[in-house]
């Protein structure tokens, strides 16, 4: 087994064959991570338990009686779901060293069934930005900076020329589990998406992106950002992957999070023999934003081309008030995180300042010490739209947009169409020196713009890793599909999947743990 | 005035302000509502106006969101669950017997339940609230435009009573806070987690009420009421039930005045005292041409008189906003039911309904007309926790007439227990010894007087029955004509100087 296989038909298969030993797979993830450390990917490396849970996990294989399909698998997870007895930092000096007491729900499930955590992973402070940029431990780099591809294609734009400058950033917020799964240190993450977070880094990072339907999964433990938009987000090498995590784990119902749906999910495994032609394929003409790069434009009708060569219908869509989402959300986003924030007041736990002449001015020296201005900018920007003066005239509109926005989805989708295809972003991933030139707020509204109505509305969308840009840096699309509906999205992406084969990064750390498997082809781990 | 029924109030002839002397309370309501007099001093009369708003910590073995326990004076900090501490991720899981406890009581009073309720979120910084905000119902609570019907009696008789009602604005659900212990010496704050996030039901009554003792009588309705329904154990000592009174004066034919809100108040009686000296204070602060402030004030019941609150944060903005992590609360009714529903995930109104137990003004109904006492009895046998139990069962074992019964109850057993800060529970006599001798005096066996020393006998609870005491004090009434002439000759015989000496006189 390579450390580049999928899961379902291959590691698992390795690890019951006993071809590969859970703890020897873990070894493998550790040693990578160690010599792709410069990518910044995790926060916290948790090798002792790591390596204690894959030797629990190979005594089962060794009964024969191994949890499931995730038994002994090394996944990574973001520093923003508690995780018990292992740091949980929300990227932030408030939570620098907390340690919480409890594992969130999605956490508990992985380790319920014999998931390997190998640690947890970096992000832009408290999940608010969309470069994985801002997070107090340092911005994450796009494993694909140091790619074979990329290096091959990018002219060296400065007189300085180096490779040091050059380097792109993931996208965000879940940069980091995105660079961990791209650069093979895992073979799963979870993110959390808001507003895009899961699947604008899979877009730039060439990995499965799936932000599952409001509901689905727990929100039980994930620290919240917005809790009417946050979901777990899972990235993944493949679409089968994903469906493995969601279907295996993930989704159903918890006491914990009364927002959760409150059916039972019935784990689905998508079929090899996929029919498109009976699709209807709806493309959002509002889409086509302003900004859009004409490379992923023209991906984009050649993504349709091959829907309608293969069949399915293909029609030009409307959602009107598309372009009202970006405001809304930063309204609603705002004022949820104002609320949210609330919290870290240094009593209970986190950072506290040692400001002591008032209860009062140790608050205010605690926050302003333990946040980053993205964070206090939020805070209050949100705290004036929840005041008593502009309650009505911000928020309740924005909630009512909210739902204009909700609607547009129910009416194209009542109208017939199955599923929605859009870019991700608008372009590949930036290199970081140009990315900092703009402040979190601009780069955010715009990297958000193609992502967030989704999370308005609550519905499933998922990243497929489509092709390489003209730099050799990945590119991606979006599928959106109707509430609840993930067998539906995750069959239709794993049809297009097979057909655009995505190249595998060509990683030099990577070929080096990997001698000798490393030249099979990706595809095979689809099959 | 619009006011309905409220009684007029002229300031008081003292004129500085201070604690309230005893019995001063005596200038209080004119409950008739009826006509004004005329003041003395010429000067326009003044129009009290209350309004309550009631904090009722719900009976409940759990708190309102999380798994806690709820239990008085446990350990400080030994009941927080990760919820209750804020601590980030966790998420509000509703308790089912709260909401339950919620719709009893709307239901006990008058209210209309709505079906769909929604939570918000209210910030502000405090050390005892550790997610900088309370979940509550600010918009659309579980319960609203209820009534409240309560009783009072006039001049301190208790055989003149008038029934008035309070409208019940709404009842809502809240998460209460916990407790700052504020340690000025070594300057530090102590926080206690436990009571945060125990279930309370905010009960808003509108301003129909015009002096102490009507708010102190709807109060006692409401915690009576609370308690027989076991929503709330409403023991204000054990600040389970905390009352805050919005009080305002104005004239006749005027708009109201600007109010103030009375705190910090934990028992009924102070309640009255707090309401009382607040009206007076703003009478005579305006008729000394000041002004009233719209401020919290809190009760020092030592002083007896109000004095304002350090103001925390001065005015503030509580930025209200949905909570996003409880979808709404949605109650069903036997019509709207949906017939594939668990019935363990929905509440039923008209379930709780068919199974409120008997109101105390039922129940005092159905004592004035079962058995035959006065309505004012009723009052007090329902006002002392168990005593109408111990009435009836009293009244089961005994030959006497209820009329009777109630007599040695109310003053005999009652005036003792009170005597002795004693509860019906704790009685040393039970209704079955109580009932014992009440039968002797029944049948004629003992004398009333008699009756009195057995009963003082029984106080001591040496475990003797009544008759027993009869016969070791000999108190039994003889009736056989031969025994008594016997006695007489006995006593004759034995004395016989003085015999001799009065037949001489």
């Amino acid at each position: 087994a390579a450390l580049t296989d999928g899961l379902r038909s291959q590691v698992s298969a390795a690890l019951k064959e006993g071809r590969v030993s859970p703890t020897e797979l873990c070894q493998r993830c550790l040693d990578l991570i160690k010599s792709t450390k410069f990518l910044n990917a995790y926060i916290t490396v948790a090798e002792e338990t790591a390596l204690k849970q894959a030797e629990e996990s190979e005594e089962r294989y060794r009964r024969g009686q191994p949890l499931g399909i995730l038994d002994g698998i090394p996944v990574a997870v973001k520093d923003n779901f508690n995780t018990a007895g292992i740091e949980t930092t929300c990227a932030s000096n408030m939570l620098k060293g907390y340690i919480s007491p409890y594992n969130a729900t999605v956490v508990q499930k992985l380790l319920d069934q014999g998931a390997v955590l190998l640690g947890k992973t970096n992000l832009d402070e408290f999940a608010m930005g969309s470069g994985s940029t801002d997070g107090v431990f340092g911005p994450v780099r796009n494993p694909w900076s140091y790619s074979k591809q990329y290096k091959e294609k990018s002219v060296p734009k400065s007189h300085s020329g180096e490779e040091e400058s050059n380097w792109v950033i993931t996208g965000g917020s879940s940069g980091g589990s995105a660079a961990a799964v791209s650069s093979f240190t895992c073979f799963a993450a979870l993110g959390s998406d808001t507003g895009g977070s899961t699947r604008n880094p899979a877009a730039h990072c060439g990995v499965v992106g799936l932000k599952p339907t409001y509901g689905l999964i727990s929100r039980h433990g994930l620290i919240p950002l917005v809790n009417s938009m946050d979901v777990p987000g899972i990235l993944t090498r493949c679409v089968d992957d994903a469906a493995v995590l969601l279907g295996s784990s993930l989704a159903g119902h918890d006491p914990k999070d009364s927002t959760t749906i409150q059916d039972d999910f019935k784990p689905f495994e998508l079929p090899d023999l996929i029919d498109v032609s009976k699709l209807s394929i709806g493309i959002p003409k509002e889409y086509h934003a302003p900004g859009l790069s004409s490379e992923i434009l023209a991906l984009w009708s050649k993504a349709a081309d091959l829907f309608k060569d293969a069949g399915a219908k293909v029609v030009e869509v409307s959602l009107p008030h598309t372009c009202y989402s970006i405001v809304c959300y930063h309204v609603l986003c705002t004022a949820e995180v104002a609320s949210n924030m609330a919290r870290f007041d240094g009593l209970e736990y986190g950072h506290r300042s040692d400001m002591k002449d008032s209860t009062e001015s140790m608050y205010a020296a605690t926050r302003r010490e333990g946040f980053n201005d993205v964070v206090r900018g939020r805070i209050l920007s949100g705290n004036y739209f929840l005041l008593k003066q502009n309650y009505e005239k911000y928020f309740v509109k924005a909630q009512k947009v909210r739902r204009l926005i909700a609607n547009d989805f129910v009416k194209v989708f009542r109208s017939g169409v199955d599923i929605l295809l859009t870019p991700t972003t608008l372009s590949d991933a930036a290199p970081y020196t140009e990315f900092i030139q703009e402040d979190n707020r601009t780069r955010s509204a715009q990297d958000d713009i193609l992502t967030q109505a989704a999370n308005m509305a609550g519905l499933p969308a998922i990243n497929v890793p489509t092709a390489l840009s003209e730099r050799g840096l990945p590119v991606g699309l979006q599928f959106i599909g109707r509430s609840f509906q993930e067998k539906q999205l995750l069959t239709v992406a794993k049809w297009f999947e097979k057909q655009v084969q995505f190249p595998v990064i060509q990683l030099e750390e990577v070929e080096r743990h990997n001698s000798g498997v490393f030249q099979h082809q990706k595809s095979a781990s689809f099959s | 005035a619009a006011r309905r029924g409220c009684a007029l109030w002229r300031r008081a002839g003292r004129p500085a302000l201070g604690p309230f002397p005893r019995g001063r309370s005596a200038v209080a309501c004119n409950v008739g509502g009826g006509a004004v007099p005329a003041g003395k001093s010429g000067l326009a009369p003044w129009i009290p106006v209350v309004g309550l708003e009631i904090h009722a910590q719900i009976s409940s073995n759990t708190k309102l969101f999380s798994g806690s326990q709820v239990q008085f004076a446990a350990p400080p900090n030994s009941l927080v669950s990760f919820f209750d501490a804020s601590l980030p991720g966790t998420l509000p899981v509703l308790n089912r017997r709260c909401v339950e406890a919620a719709v009893m009581t709307g239901l006990a009073l008058n209210c209309s339940i709505n079906k769909k309720s929604l939570f918000d979120r209210k910030h502000y910084f405090y050390a005892d609230l550790p997610a900088g905000y309370q979940i509550t119902q600010q918009r659309v609570p579980i319960a609203v435009n209820g009534s409240l019907s309560y009783s009072l009696c006039i001049d301190n008789k208790m055989s003149q009573m008038v029934t008035k009602t309070v409208r019940i604005k709404q009842i809502q659900l809240e998460q209460d806070s916990g407790k700052s212990l504020h340690d000025d010496t070594r300057s530090q704050t102590l926080v206690d987690l436990n009571r945060a996030g125990v279930g309370l039901m905010e009960v808003v009554m509108e301003p129909d009420m015009c002096c102490g003792e009507e708010a102190a009588a709807a109060v006692r309705e409401l915690q009576l009421i609370l308690q027989t329904l076991g929503s709330s154990q409403a023991v204000m000592a054990e600040g389970q039930l905390r009352v805050d009174a919005n009080v305002s004066v104005h004239h006749p034919g005027e708009p109201y005045g600007v109010r103030t809100e009375v705190k910090n108040i934990n028992s009924i009686r102070f309640l009255a005292k707090a309401i009382d000296y607040e009206i007076q204070r703003q009478i005579e602060e305006l008729e000394n041409g000041g002004t009233i402030l719209n401020e919290t004030r809190a009760f020092d019941s030592k002083l007896g008189c109000t004095v304002p609150m350090r103001d925390k944060e001065g005015k503030q903005d509580y930025r209200f906003m949905p909570e996003p992590n409880l979808p709404p609360l949605i109650l069903y009714d036997a019509k709207s039911l949906p017939a594939n529903m668990n019935h363990q995930q929905v509440i039923n109104i008209d379930w709780i309904h068919e199974r409120l137990p008997d109101l105390p003004s039922v129940k005092r109904e159905k004592l004035v007309e079962q058995y035959g006492i006065l309505p004012e009895h009723s009052f007090t046998l329902l006002n002392e926790d168990g005593l109408a139990e111990f009435f009836e069962s009293v009244v089961k074992q005994t030959q006497m007439k209820p009329k009777k019964v109630i007599g040695w109850i109310l003053n005999d057993l009652l005036s003792y227990l009170k005597q002795h800060s004693l509860t019906v529970k704790e009685s040393p006599v039970s209704s079955f010894l109580l009932a014992g001798l009440l039968n002797l005096l029944e049948k004629k066996e003992i004398s009333s007087t008699a009756a009195k020393q057995v009963l003082a006998e029984l106080w001591k609870g040496e475990g003797k029955t009544p008759l027993e005491i009869v016969k070791e004090q000999k108190l039994e009434l003889l009736q056989d004509q031969k025994e008594l002439e016997q006695i007489c000759q006995a006593v004759i015989d034995g004395q016989e100087n003085e015999v001799i000496m009065m037949l001489l006189e």
